[in-house]
């Protein structure tokens, strides 16, 4: 199925998605400088059809697990934006009790097996829930999403050839923005990353990234072929990173010219509002209407986060183990 | 009650637990061995035959040799276990973790607290362990310190047949993660094991032989050494305790501090490496909660601090042996602090 058969409202609501993501992205970069949230952020901002073209084709019992720059894919996967934001700043009504701040948000009740911080972390859990699901005989799949930087952990590598000789159900969705931390891709990839996967004799496709409709297409055909036992795919996901690594770099090792060009030319969300304009599928109004929603929401959610309250001392030492003496 | 080896009791809690809960799976290398080879199935059963018969019984999907990549399995497992499965991993060698260590510290102990108390990790990684078989420095540490100073992780390391079966089923059936590790120069020996399942449970040291005059704490293998000294020295008239804690992780503190409360002497005998290993570290315990009673400072039997030897005169001279122990003992009875 392509992307521009889906129904107004799964538009809306891929639009909605996309819009929360860029605005809470935005929201966080902000609170930052503001200085009132403890750690530190991976923000997603312009990767948003990335994640939301994928986990459209996803159910909430499909599973995904993400990476440092995480929040984009909780927010595509289900993820409660208010518990996210209470999260990354440190409180008690985070989705993880304010434990596990920006770089540990889950909600395995989604389907949303944690943001990581390790990088390369992502690709074994993801192919182990998939295992899970071929060992239970379940119609999941799961989806490993990394970086271009990853690209070069061993742990993709080894995952990668698992996946392929098991035949697991799992997408291995590289967003390649063309920088690990302050690195440029160019000097520290060797070969094209889609090649990684054809070496093993896995289908792969490169997709770009500013498109919603080619990713929700690649994604469906991916993700349609591992649930029907056709193993798994790497979908090589061009996308830009508007902000820097992490919330706070001065990003002085790209141009203003080129981020500037990467801003204006390299938008998923004007690419988006172009497209269903030109083809009559959405008109502005709603998707103006999604943007004052939508705007409400994260204001909301930060309000209700700076109003939280820290976690209870006595959580220190909760939860380390189910049970231990 | 039957005598069975080590191995042997091990195999039986796999073969328990795989019957009882059809989530339990089991993965490694060459656990079945001779996969896609014109020989022999189940080939090895394990590079030390204790996974030997689970592919016949229980099948291919639930029992499954892995490539020989270490963080993609280890980690597979973590991501599993907190989808829905109870895998148990097998590594050859504990030396082997070093290889996959994010994927058993930085995930799977961690995903419980990271994520507020909601996620559950259930998987038990079985590893052999410790040196005398001519190994070398990569096929021979006694790693458990390593594993017990990360919270999060369980570590268990039996010392019988009998303990090795309960605390298997018990790391199998625990929602924890676990290190299991074996030594494996104790896999042919034999002891008393029933038939059926049962549990030992975790932190509950285990009382070996019970003396007034000085209290040996002992891991693994060293128990057996340590039962050896404690023979000894009754001969010459020194009634020694022999405590087995068994898991160093949880670690039976009660029964330590109550022992060496009890005797006034303690030796520690670890067959680790001495820094911040367990010997260091249950002085520590020893020194912090039981100060008032101790007649004799807390004596120490390690290894030293280098890599596991080849040489066999060398690599013998490495493992704490019970003269060593007997001799600590003896010294620690020439103090006369009262």
């Amino acid at each position: 199925m392509s992307g521009l058969q889906l129904s107004r409202n799964e538009l809306l609501r891929a639009y909605g998605l996309m819009k929360t993501i860029r605005m809470f992205e935005d929201r966080v970069s902000a609170e930052m400088a503001s200085g009132d949230i403890p750690g530190n952020t991976h923000l997603y901002a312009g990767q948003e059809a990335s994640a939301v073209g994928i986990c459209m084709n996803l159910t909430e019992t499909d599973r995904i697990a993400s990476t440092h720059r995480g929040h984009g894919h909780c927010i595509a996967k289900g993820c409660d934006v208010d518990g996210m934001m209470a999260e990354i700043f440190g409180k008690e009504t985070g989705i993880c009790h304010g434990k596990g701040g920006s770089m540990h948000i889950a909600d395995l009740s989604k389907g949303m097996l944690g943001a990581n911080g390790i990088v390369g972390g992502s690709a074994p859990i993801a192919c182990g829930a998939a295992l899970s699901a071929q060992v239970q005989g379940l119609n999941q799949v799961s989806v490993a999403f990394s970086g271009d930087g990853a690209i070069n952990q061993g742990t993709v590598a080894e995952s990668m050839n698992l996946a392929q000789i098991w035949k697991l159900p799992v997408i291995f969705a590289v967003e390649d923005n063309g920088f690990g931390e302050a690195t440029a891709k160019s000097f520290v990839v060797a070969g094209e990353i889609g090649n990684r996967a054809e070496a093993l004799g896995m289908a792969t496709a490169k997709v770009d990234g500013v498109d919603f409709f080619a990713v929700y297409d690649a994604a469906h055909e991916a993700i349609e072929r591992a649930r029907d036992g056709g193993g798994p795919t790497l979908l090589h996901i061009e996308t830009p990173r508007y902000y820097g690594h992490f919330s706070g770099d001065p990003d002085n090792y790209r141009s203003a010219e080129e981020k500037a060009a990467m801003r204006r030319e390299r938008d998923c969300l004007v690419r988006f509002r172009q497209y269903v304009g030109e083809v009559n599928l959405l008109d502005a109004a709603a998707l103006d209407a999604v943007d004052r929603e939508v705007e409400v929401v994260v204001d909301a959610a930060v309000v209700a986060a700076r109003a939280a309250p820290q976690p209870a001392l006595s959580a220190l030492t909760t939860d380390v183990y189910v049970r231990y003496l | 009650m039957p005598q069975k080896s080590f191995r042997q009791a091990l195999n039986e809690a796999l073969h328990s637990e795989m019957g009882r809960d059809p989530n339990v799976i089991v993965l490694g290398e060459d656990i079945a061995g001779g996969a896609g080879a014109s020989g022999q199935k189940d080939a090895w059963g394990g590079a030390f035959g204790v996974t030997k018969g689970l592919l016949g019984a229980f099948g291919p999907s639930r029992v499954r040799d892995t490539p020989i990549s270490e963080s993609a399995f280890i980690g597979a497992a973590a991501g599993a276990a907190m989808t829905g499965l109870r895998p148990v991993v097998e590594i050859m060698f504990v030396d082997f973790l070093g290889v996959c260590f994010d994927q058993i510290f930085n995930q799977a102990a961690k995903f419980r607290y990271m994520f507020g108390g909601r996620a559950v990790t259930p998987m038990v990684i079985r590893a052999s362990y410790g040196a005398g078989s001519r190994s070398g420095s990569q096929h021979s540490q006694a790693l458990y310190p390593l594993f017990t100073h990360i919270p999060g992780l369980k570590v268990v390391v039996p010392s019988s047949p009998y303990d090795a079966k309960g605390l298997l089923i018990q790391a199998i059936r625990d929602d924890d993660p676990v290190i299991f590790l074996e030594n494996k120069i104790l896999y042919d020996t034999m002891g008393e094991v029933p038939d059926g399942p049962y549990v030992v449970p975790f932190g509950e040291a285990n009382i070996v032989r019970e003396g007034g005059d000085a209290t040996i704490v002992a891991f693994g293998r060293m128990v057996h050494f340590a039962m050896e000294a404690a023979n000894r020295l009754a001969s010459e008239g020194i009634d020694c305790t022999v405590l087995d804690p068994r898991t160093t992780s949880p670690l039976d503190e009660d029964t330590i501090i109550e022992m060496a409360e009890k005797t006034g002497r303690v030796v520690v005998v670890d067959e680790a490496n001495p820094r911040c290993g367990m010997a260091a570290d249950v002085s520590s315990i020893i020194a912090e909660k039981a100060f008032g009673a101790l007649k004799a400072p807390v004596m120490k039997v390690t290894a030293p601090h280098t890599p596991v030897p080849y040489a066999p005169n060398l690599e013998a001279a490495y493992i704490p042996d019970a003269s060593r122990i007997a001799d600590a003992v003896r010294r620690a009875m020439s103090f006369s602090r009262t």
